[in-house]
Parts: structure tokens; C-alpha cells; sequence
């Protein structure tokens, strides 16, 4: 029977989040639904090297933490899990959750959600969106996942599954999800739709609408900001919203933590596509309707793309770095001198070099004509570079300014990383084809 | 008298691939007008300078009051190629901040 009211809190915003906010929710929210939202733009390409060194991997590295802490708690408060932590390899995420939930003696019903892994069945005439090109340019892609729409979500769901893990989902759409289901929302129901893709969308970078990246003192103050609280919404059948958090935990959800997250990374307020539906931001309004608690209402809709967006993961070759800090009288003008070998050593191999003066002008490459000497400025020098070699002599050769360069240098560190690129490109749906199954845990997990 | 955005609005920064997002909001709705008359996407494009090799595209949205400006090619190649200590552009919100109007 379809229900008149939801709550759904994020856990998790990005991969590397913490555990302990998402813990505090699903043992005192009264959640109906849990969402663990923990892919970047970059994530799911790096799970999928990853997972071609070892095909048992590629899945989320913090998935066995968070759900050891979560699912005992999540079957207790009988809160349903929502997560894409299965990344480049849902199946074998799922079963690891599977696994977990039997050595902590659980009954829970796991399913995977499979289909967005794309990868070599692009055409590589697809427009490629960054840059006005096509495929063709990039000659070493390894990865392309679509981002699935809610739809590919409700087969599991529908069928009672406690933890819902899948790989690249639009966001918002984690959240949207449940309330299709519970709601009866037709697929179609744009204006409903909308409502509930916006409320993802405030959601899925948890502590963002909750005080999160938001503090500044004295203008922007955020109560306990080390204690930061998660958030849930209240959502009833009509898409209306109301974005809270739990009592006693830091942070705050106000109109203006609020608003910063409902415009964050929109890039077109009037149609906010989602696979789901295209959202105009423009008739949305706010409302503080009690301590921590605000409303939000007035989104409307119009129908879903025919594409899904595809992220395209390539070889980007590598990236060499190196810091070196120098400090008191003259700073500034030493770390100048340091740059300058730096240039002149290393530019005619690396045209790519950048130095920043960490303390100048690192950030925005200008200072804005602050004034005022620093005490002290922090050299960093990075290159693109082809091979692995080079990018590691660029870090070198700021470790050898210890004994060769200007006066006074110290606090070396240097770093070198291969580069995924990532861009995007439209497939038509029809290409891409979702499938939801019922894991099991392994025989031998038992035995173990 | 000239007066730093900062004493004026918040900002918050996004990034989507190689394009930046800056939200501005008056602490005081009542200075939303002002926001607007002053902080044009020309303006903005002059104050960003080489920070946005793209243009930017500013939306208004008076029921939030709030400016919404879109920047292209304004982090390098994008996150995942971006040889700057913030790729994401993270702190750019305090860029535009740092404007006088």
C-alpha cells in the first residue's frame, strides 16, 4: 500500500566521508531509507583500474567499514540502504555486503543493480561534450559508465531488497528512487518528480546542506562544526519537502545552507537534468518552518532526456610534484629564485609546468592586490608529463634544491600519481540495459 | 564608496567537468537589487580575468535571491588533468568574494 510520508537521510556524500554522522542518523533519525552517495565524476573510472589489476575488486574501498557499522543498526531500525558504492563492480560489492551481513548473523535481502558499465561499446563517433570533438580523440580509454536513472533502481527495491547496492547513479536519483516506489509515482509525473529529484539533489552531498562547507566566522557561523550532522528529509506524497537533521548533533540546516546546495554545481538553474526528469529551478522558495528544519517547494518539471550522460575514463599520462617551504626575511624572494631554477631545469622537458607560491597566489593564480609581505611561502611545482620517469624527476629536482638552491629551504615533499581523464559523452537509452538480482553470501564465507 | 563582495553576499563554488558555478546571495535581501545591478556577468568575467578562458553566464533568481553565474573553461582541463593545488576550484567562491562593486 503506498505511503503517505518518507524520511530519507544521506549518510555519505562522497567517498571518502565519515562513518560516524551516517552511524548517528540510522540509530536515531527513525529513517525509512538510508543513501550512501560516495561516486565523484572521477570515482567509478579509478574502481575500474583498479578492478582490471584484481576482477574481485573495484568496488568502494570504504564499503566493508561503512556497512559493518551500518547494517547491524540499519536492520534493527529496519532502515532500507540505498548506495552506488558498488562502483566498477556492483556484483562483487553486493556479495561482500551479503558476506557481512551473515558473519554479523543479519537476515537481509541484498541486490546488485547492474548496467551502467558501458565500457568498449561506445561508437566512437559520440560527441564528446567538454570538448566539441568526438571519441576518436581520446585513444586510450579504459572505462565509460552511464549514469542510470532512478528507473533502474525500483526492480530491487520493488521486490522488498533491505540493501540496494549500484554503480554509477545520478545522484539525486538514490534519493528519488524510494519515493517512486512508496509513493506510486508514475514515471511520467514530472512535476512530482521534480520535487523529489530536487530534494536529492539538496541531499546527496550529506553534510553540504547542513553546515557544511559553509562556515565562515563571524558572517557564516556553524555551531559544532567538528560534530556535524548528516541530514534527512521529510518528504509527503506530493514532492513536498522538509530538509532537517538530528537533534544535538552540530551544524545546521538553515535557508542559507539551503540555498548554497541548491545551486551547487547546477549549471543550467532553468533545466537541472537529471535521467530522470529536467528540473526548472526557478519557481523553488524556502522556508525555515522550525529549528534546523526548512521547507522547500515550487520546483517544476518537464520530461526526462532521451540520452544518459556517460563519464569516459582515459589515461591521462602522469603528474609529478614536488614543495619545498622557505621562511622569515626574504621568503617571497627566495622561493622566486627556487622557481626559476625550477623553470629553467625542468621547463624545456615539462611544457606543462606550473609553480605556484602556496601563500601568494597559489589558489587563484592572482592575489586580488592584497598587500603585505608573507612570513613565510611553501613552493609547489607540478607537470603533466608522458612517463612515469619524468614526473618523478620533476620532485627530484625540488629535493635537490636542499644542497643547490637558494638559502634557507626545507620541508620537502614530493609526489607522483598517474592521471585518469575524465569526459563526458550521451548514449541513447536503449543502449543501455539495467538488470536488478537477488546475492547471496559466498558458501566459504561461512566457513571461514 | 567601493566595498568588497564579502561584506555584501556568501558564495558557494561547483565544479561540473572543465566549468565552474558561483552562487552569490545577499546576506541582507535587501541588497539582492544591488547584486544585481552590479555584479553583471561582464563584471564578473573582468574580475575572474584569466581564471575563465570560457564566458560566463549569469542567472537571476529573485524567489531565492540569489545570482547564479556559469564559467566555462575555467578549471584547466577539468579535475582530473588539472595541474592546480585546487583543481576542483573549491576556493574560488572567495575569488569572487574578493570583488570590489
Amino acid at each position: 500500500m503506498a505511503r503517505h510520508h518518507l524520511r530519507i537521510g544521506a549518510g555519505a556524500g562522497f567517498q571518502s566521508d565519515r562513518i560516524e554522522p551516517a552511524v548517528v542518523l540510522a540509530a536515531q533519525g527513525e529513517l525509512d531509507y538510508l543513501v550512501l552517495e560516495c561516486l565523484a565524476e572521477r570515482t567509478t573510472a579509478v574502481a575500474q583500474q583498479r578492478r582490471a589489476h584484481d576482477p574481485s575488486s573495484g568496488f568502494d574501498p570504504l564499503l566493508e567499514a561503512r556497512m559493518e557499522a551500518l547494517l547491524p543498526i540499519c536492520a534493527r531500525t529496519h532502515t532500507r540502504i540505498v548506495t552506488n558504492m558498488g562502483a566498477a563492480n556492483p556484483r562483487a560489492a553486493a556479495r561482500k555486503v551479503a558476506e557481512i551481513a551473515r558473519r554479523l548473523d543479519l537476515k537481509l535481502r541484498v541486490a546488485m543493480v547492474t548496467g551502467d558499465d558501458v565500457t568498449g561499446r561506445l561508437r566512437p563517433d559520440l560527441p564528446v561534450l567538454e570538448t566539441g570533438g568526438t571519441l576518436r580523440d581520446f585513444d586510450r580509454v579504459f572505462a565509460a559508465n552511464a549514469y542510470l536513472g532512478a528507473d533502474a533502481l525500483l526492480p530491487a527495491l520493488a521486490r522488498g531488497a533491505d540493501v540496494i547496492v549500484a554503480g554509477r547513479v545520478a545522484d539525486a536519483s538514490l534519493f528519488l528512487a524510494p519515493m517512486i516506489v512508496e509513493f506510486g509515482w508514475a514515471l511520467d509525473d514530472w512535476e512530482r518528480l521534480a520535487r523529489g529529484a530536487l530534494l536529492g539533489h539538496l541531499l546527496e552531498c550529506a553534510g553540504q546542506v547542513t553546515g557544511g562547507y559553509f562556515a565562515d566566522p563571524g558572517i557564516k557561523d556553524v555551531p559544532d562544526l567538528a560534530h556535524l550532522g548528516f541530514p534527512f528529509v521529510d518528504v509527503d506524497r506530493e514532492g513536498f519537502g522538509v530538509i532537517s537533521k538530528v537533534p544535538g548533533t552540530g551544524g545546521a540546516v538553515t535557508t542559507w545552507t539551503v540555498k548554497e546546495q541548491l545551486l551547487y554545481e547546477v549549471l543550467d538553474p532553468t533545466a537541472f537534468v537529471t535521467p530522470d526528469v529536467v528540473v526548472d529551478l526557478r519557481g523553488v522558495r524556502i522556508a525555515e518552518v522550525g529549528k534546523d528544519r526548512v521547507a522547500v517547494f515550487g520546483a517544476t518539471g518537464s520530461p526526462r532526456p532521451e540520452t544518459l550522460k556517460v563519464s569516459v575514463g582515459y589515461h591521462a599520462g602522469w603528474i609529478g610534484e614536488g614543495e619545498i617551504s622557505y621562511a622569515g626575511p626574504h621568503a617571497r624572494a627566495r622561493a622566486q629564485l627556487a622557481a626559476d631554477v625550477l623553470r629553467d631545469r625542468l621547463g624545456p622537458d615539462v611544457p606543462s609546468l606550473r609553480v605556484d607560491l602556496i601563500g601568494i597566489d597559489s589558489c587563484h593564480g592572482t592575489d586580488f592586490g592584497h598587500t603585505g609581505e608573507p612570513y613565510e611561502v611553501r613552493l609547489r611545482i607540478a607537470g603533466r608529463t608522458d612517463t612515469r620517469d619524468l614526473a618523478e624527476r620533476i620532485g627530484w629536482e625540488v629535493e635537490a634544491l636542499a644542497t643547490n638552491g637558494p638559502a634557507g629551504g626545507g620541508g620537502f615533499r614530493r609526489s607522483v600519481s598517474d592521471r585518469v581523464g575524465i569526459v563526458s559523452t550521451l548514449i541513447a537509452r536503449a543502449e543501455v540495459l539495467t538488470a536488478a538480482a537477488a546475492v547471496e553470501a559466498r558458501r566459504e564465507a561461512k566457513a571461514r | 564608496m567601493k566595498r568588497r563582495l564579502a561584506e555584501l553576499a556568501h558564495c558557494r563554488a561547483g565544479d561540473k567537468g572543465d566549468t565552474l558555478t558561483l552562487s552569490l546571495f545577499p546576506l541582507v535581501d535587501a541588497d539582492y537589487p544591488l547584486l544585481v545591478e552590479r555584479v553583471t556577468a561582464e563584471a564578473v568575467k573582468a574580475h575572474l580575468g584569466h581564471l575563465v578562458r570560457g564566458e560566463v553566464i549569469r542567472y537571476e533568481l529573485p524567489n531565492l535571491a540569489a545570482l547564479h553565474f556559469v564559467c566555462t573553461h575555467a578549471l584547466e582541463t577539468g579535475v582530473t588533468t588539472s595541474l592546480a593545488l585546487d583543481p576542483h576550484g573549491k576556493t574560488l567562491s572567495y575569488a569572487l568574494l574578493a570583488m570590489e562593486i
